[in-house]
């Protein structure tokens, strides 16, 4: 490989350190990918234990005659025990530990940079040139700098530690091997993503992670209902993709580079708040829209929640879906030139907040309560770095991978000890569904503590991490609303300043039922009486050390994660590290935005918004303890049925149905009746059999005229005429040749 | 003399063609044939004047090359009139395809 | 076109009529109903040529042309038509009908005027010898010299070649024409 490190004029002060070794990050999950891989195939070949994926489908041979692929009734997060996976120890072996590696890795790299001298610009390595074609010049390089430190931190301690839990979780999974395979695929493209130094080099880790959510969630694909979400996951993505795909075209046409470094120089060329820089910037969050499950393309998540839980943990709330955060921030210097741009980010992401969040208000799956709750926390996001507020923005996406993963890792937990009981009783009711729980912390206490560690920190109560990120998001939010280039820009004709603190009630509101159902969700699982059924009670006991370990070091980060960037307020530590760290990357923009100099607000004015964000989250939890009675709740099959508006939450919003009635309908129609019937069968059959005679189509449909080759039939006849044998015809056609041959040349 | 030489040949030479398109009896054909190798010499004599002696040569050539084309054209319509009792090629198509 | 006045008259006007002539006498061949009018008629034609030839400086392909051409070949098309005793009119109009006449007249004229179109002699400067090189070359060395020269020279392979193709060509004729009647018998 040739390695060139790109710097302006000498060594970037990182060449020469173990940041050399940054290829080294991605390529430790590859191998795992390749040998996981590799053994998942191994074992189709001997007769194993049958993984659906590795027999192609074919499941059964574990000896279970009647093995309903859809146990315990929710889609998704089913397996019946059968025996291990052949080569399930070298598997647990290799999975987490090149994860382990790589995070190590990353410590190192992050060492080297702390200690390095002033890093201003990223260090790039180059490998290839990839496309020289014409006036594009990509080349296949990895850029590193603190943005994308950050993240490479989070996916791979984070990654690790979910790996780890996969172990314990999916012990007894058939499909073991291919599991670990693909979630190791994951994290390279992932790497990829967040390393890569032009936005083709994103968009192949993009387009690789879409591709590994869409294999994961449909990983027990023998149930149709995992098979349709992960196509649904996939699709929905592609729509997100064409914008993306469109932006790059657009910065190619105007700016002609596609590398951050060409583009960001580049940019300044571009009239501030331009239609250019505007539509780019809007289908560049087109892609986000699509792979962060945004309004109106977040329909895919909640469906996701088909898939394994930890790779729910994984891709679905630490990693994947805050791709699309990592893209704004990372076109932060483009997101800044255009106002309206950013106003509408903040837009979509405070209304997908409040939006996502009333439907978690009323579901009853675990999971789906989570997969809400995280669709709404990444309209958070996105009003962070919509706003200007980019370091608050990827502040929480760092607090919220380590107590969102906890919140998905805890409830595989509980799953995990559900499906136990119920598999011991050869019951087939519904593990996921909290009216099936209730009273669960004296039987899995660990597990117990842990998440209420993470609703504490997601509902934003200090001292925990959630708290300090969710306040510096709504409090900068806040500030930008009275002094930026966005208050100043207009957005649908609304002035912006509105717009924003329209945003900020928004966000308001939307914190205060992330703290109800977050809180409701805790008590309809771990507190009050059991309704899991006396049989089964006795069966329900805590996961194992190697589940509820990661479980521990996420809860200790939940925590302790807020001392990351510590407001100037509350000075408990190292005030504004985050902050300072991405300053590089970010600050330059941010400035932008709030005209020139960073936003300064007085101590009253911050005081005020904390107590206000503090206040909002106890009175959240506060509402549901006294007002949810979980008392009163009956287990799942006896369960009345919903009314009125709570119907409609239920339902959520019945947007998937509408999206069913007014494009996939009228799609498969088109599909099926007009390309299907009308050009496939009624033209191109027609001719097909005009050519070819088939014995099956003597005759022509309504008629008695064999139509089967009649086109070859007739062409032949004239052709066997040129053949009759008579010499004085051949000399003919000769001299006609002759003299076509010769009218070449008059002519030429 | 060059132009006009040429004039006379390509005239012998599509009187040669009209020939074998419009006669049926095989002889006569062969004969345009001749003719048309006929017209063919006298380009060739033509423009040895003014290229050199090698057009001579050919007609050389041509002319051996002729008498041999002939001698075992003539066999084949012997054979050929053996066989079917006639030399009109419009009832000569066994190779009627 | 190459003006005639440096050429005599005498020269010029012979050229003409044997041209004419050789015209005159192709259409009469092609036209007759008689193969052996046709054959005749052939003759003539190649005796005009004979004579174009000798006035074009090739004297000795000019008598050659009459030895073997006028001579030889078509001597043994007579014998041929001779032995199969096709030398009567026939019956049949020999020629095709009113539409092949027509057709075949039309398809003569486009090739005629197509080899005028790309026959404009344009004659490269580079490659053409001074005017008169063969008829000195006539006058010093013979006749044969000029044609006997590159002959054995430059075209020795070609000549034994055709030479097999010569003897080829005999045996060819002399199978092909045996009669076959003892192998019919059995």
């Amino acid at each position: 490989m040739l390695l060139q490190q790109a710097g302006p004029a000498g060594a970037h002060p990182l060449s020469g350190t173990v940041a050399d070794y940054l290829w080294l990050l991605p390529l430790l999950p590859l191998l795992g990918f390749v040998v996981n891989g590799w053994l998942s195939l191994a074992s189709a070949y001997r007769a194993g234990p049958t993984d659906p994926g590795a027999a192609h489908g074919a499941d059964g041979q574990d000896g279970h005659a009647a093995h309903d692929a859809t146990g315990g009734g929710a889609h998704g997060d089913d397996h019946h025990p059968v025996a291990r996976h052949r080569y399930a120890g070298l598997v647990s072996l290799i999975g987490p530990g090149v994860l382990a590696a790589a995070f190590v890795l990353a410590a190192l790299i992050f060492l080297a940079m702390r200690s390095a001298a002033d890093v201003h610009t990223p260090f790039v390595q180059t490998y290839f040139a990839w496309m020289p074609a014409g006036d594009l010049a990509l080349d296949v390089a990895f850029q590193l700098d603190q943005l994308s430190m950050v993240m490479i931190l989070i996916i791979t301690g984070v990654g690790a530690l979910i790996h780890l839990f996969s172990v314990g979780y999916m012990r007894d999974d058939p499909g073991y091997a291919r599991y670990f395979a693909y979630l190791n695929l994951f994290v390279f493209f992932m790497l990829v993503l967040v390393l890569g130094a032009s936005y083709p080099v994103l968009f192949i880790g993009w387009e690789g992670v879409g591709l590994c959510s869409y294999l994961l969630i449909g990983f027990w694909f023998n149930d149709k209902a995992n098979a349709d979400a992960g196509k649904k996951a996939f699709v929905v993505n592609r729509i997100g993709d064409f914008g993306f795909l469109i932006a790059m075209f657009m910065l190619f046409a105007n700016l002609g580079r596609l590398d951050f470094a060409g583009v960001n120089a580049a940019a300044a060329s571009l009239p501030v708040g331009g239609p250019v820089v505007t539509a780019i910037c809007l289908f560049l969050f087109l892609g986000c829209i699509g792979k962060s499950a945004q309004i109106p393309l977040y329909v895919w998540l909640p469906d996701a929640m088909a898939g394994p839980t930890p790779v729910s943990a994984l891709i679905h709330a630490a990693t994947m879906v805050t791709a699309g955060v990592y893209l704004v921030a990372r076109s932060n210097l483009l997101f800044a030139m255009a106002p309206v741009a950013s106003l509408t980010v903040v837009v979509i992401g405070a209304v997908t907040a409040i939006f996502a969040a009333s439907i978690a208000l009323k579901q009853w799956d675990i999971k789906k309560v989570l997969a809400y709750s995280t669709v709404s926390q990444l309209g958070y996001m996105f009003v962070g770095v919509g706003s200007g507020a980019y370091v608050a923005g990827i502040f929480h996406l760092m607090t919220h991978a380590f107590f969102k993963a906890l919140l998905f890792l805890g409830s595989g937990s509980v799953i995990y000890a559900m499906h136990a009981a119920y598999h011991a009783t050869h019951s087939h009711d519904d593990a996921q569904d909290m009216r099936n729980m209730g009273g669960l912390k004296r039987y899995l206490p660990v597990t117990w503590i842990l998440m209420w560690a993470a609703t504490l920190a997601i509902a934003g109560v200090p001292p925990f991490s959630g708290f300090f990120s969710k306040d510096e998001i709504l409090g900068s939010l806040f500030l930008r609303a009275g002094h930026s280039t966005l208050a100043e820009a207009h957005w649908l004709g609304m002035p912006g300043s509105v717009v924003l603190y329209v945003a900020y009630v928004l966000g308001l509101a939307a914190a205060f039922m992330t703290a109800v159902y977050m809180t409701r969700m805790m008590l309809y699982t771990f507190h009050g009486p059991n309704r899991t059924g006396d049989r089964e009670r006795e069966h329900l006991a805590e996961s194992p050390w190697i589940m509820t370990g990661p479980l521990v070091v996420l809860g200790v980060l939940s925590v302790v994660g807020g001392w990351f960037n510590l407001p100037a307020l509350i000075p408990l530590g190292p005030v504004g590290a985050l902050d300072r760290w991405l300053e590089p990357v970010v600050g330059a923009s941010a400035l932008r935005i709030t005209g020139g100099a960073p936003v300064e607000a007085s101590h009253g004015t911050e005081i005020a918004l904390i107590l206000v964000a503090v206040a909002i989250a106890l009175a959240g939890i506060l509402l549901a303890v006294v007002r949810l009675k979980p008392e009163r709740l009956v287990p799942k099959v006896e369960s009345p049925a919903e009314h009125g508006f709570e119907k409609v939450l239920a339902d959520k919003y019945y947007v998937d149905e509408a999206y069913d009635a007014a494009i996939v309908q009228p799609l498969v129609g088109i599909s099926r009746g007009l390309l299907w019937r009308g050009v496939d069968v009624g033209i191109i059959d027609r001719l097909t059999r005009l050519i070819v005679q088939s014995k099956d189509d003597d005759q022509a449909v309504g008629t008695s005229v064999p139509m089967g080759g009649w086109l070859t039939r007739a062409v032949g006849y004239l052709g066997s005429q040129l053949q009759s044998g008579q010499t004085g015809t051949y000399a003919w056609v000769l001299v006609v040749g002759v003299l076509f041959v010769l009218g070449a040349f008059t002519f030429r | 003399m060059l132009a006009e030489s040429l004039f006379f040949s390509a005239v012998l030479f599509t009187i040669g063609v009209v020939g074998v398109l419009t006669r049926r009896n095989a002889i006569i054909i062969f004969m345009c044939v001749e003719l048309m190798l006929n017209a063919v010499n006298l380009t060739f004599v033509a423009f040895a004047r003014v290229y050199g002696a090698g057009g001579q040569v050919f007609v050389f050539f041509v002319m051996t090359v002729a008498a041999a084309e002939a001698a075992v054209g003539l066999a084949i319509i012997i054979a050929l009139y053996r066989h079917r009792q006639t030399v009109d090629l419009s009832n000569i198509n066994l190779l009627k395809g | 076109m190459m003006t005639h006045g440096a050429l005599p008259l005498f020269y010029v006007f012979h050229f003409y009529l044997f041209g004419i002539l050789a015209i005159a006498s192709a259409l009469a061949f092609v036209t007759r109903k008689s193969p052996v009018a046709a054959v005749l008629w052939l003759v003539n034609t190649m005796f005009c040529l004979a004579a174009l030839y000798v006035l074009l400086d090739a004297q000795f392909i000019g008598v050659i042309q009459v030895l073997v051409y006028a001579g030889a070949i078509m001597v043994v098309f007579l014998f041929v038509i001779m032995l199969l005793n096709l030398g009567h009119p026939s019956d049949v109009d020999d020629v095709r009908g009113t539409w092949w006449k027509l057709a075949g007249g039309l398809v003569g004229l486009a090739l005629l005027a197509q080899v005028f179109a790309i026959t404009r002699p344009r004659v490269p400067e580079s490659l053409t010898l001074p005017a008169g090189t063969i008829a000195n070359q006539i006058a010093a060395t013979g006749a044969i010299a000029p044609v006997a020269g590159p002959l054995f020279r430059e075209y020795l392979l070609a000549f034994e070649v055709t030479s097999v193709l010569l003897l080829a060509a005999v045996v060819g004729a002399v199978v092909l024409g045996k009669r076959r009647e003892r192998a019919h018998a059995r």
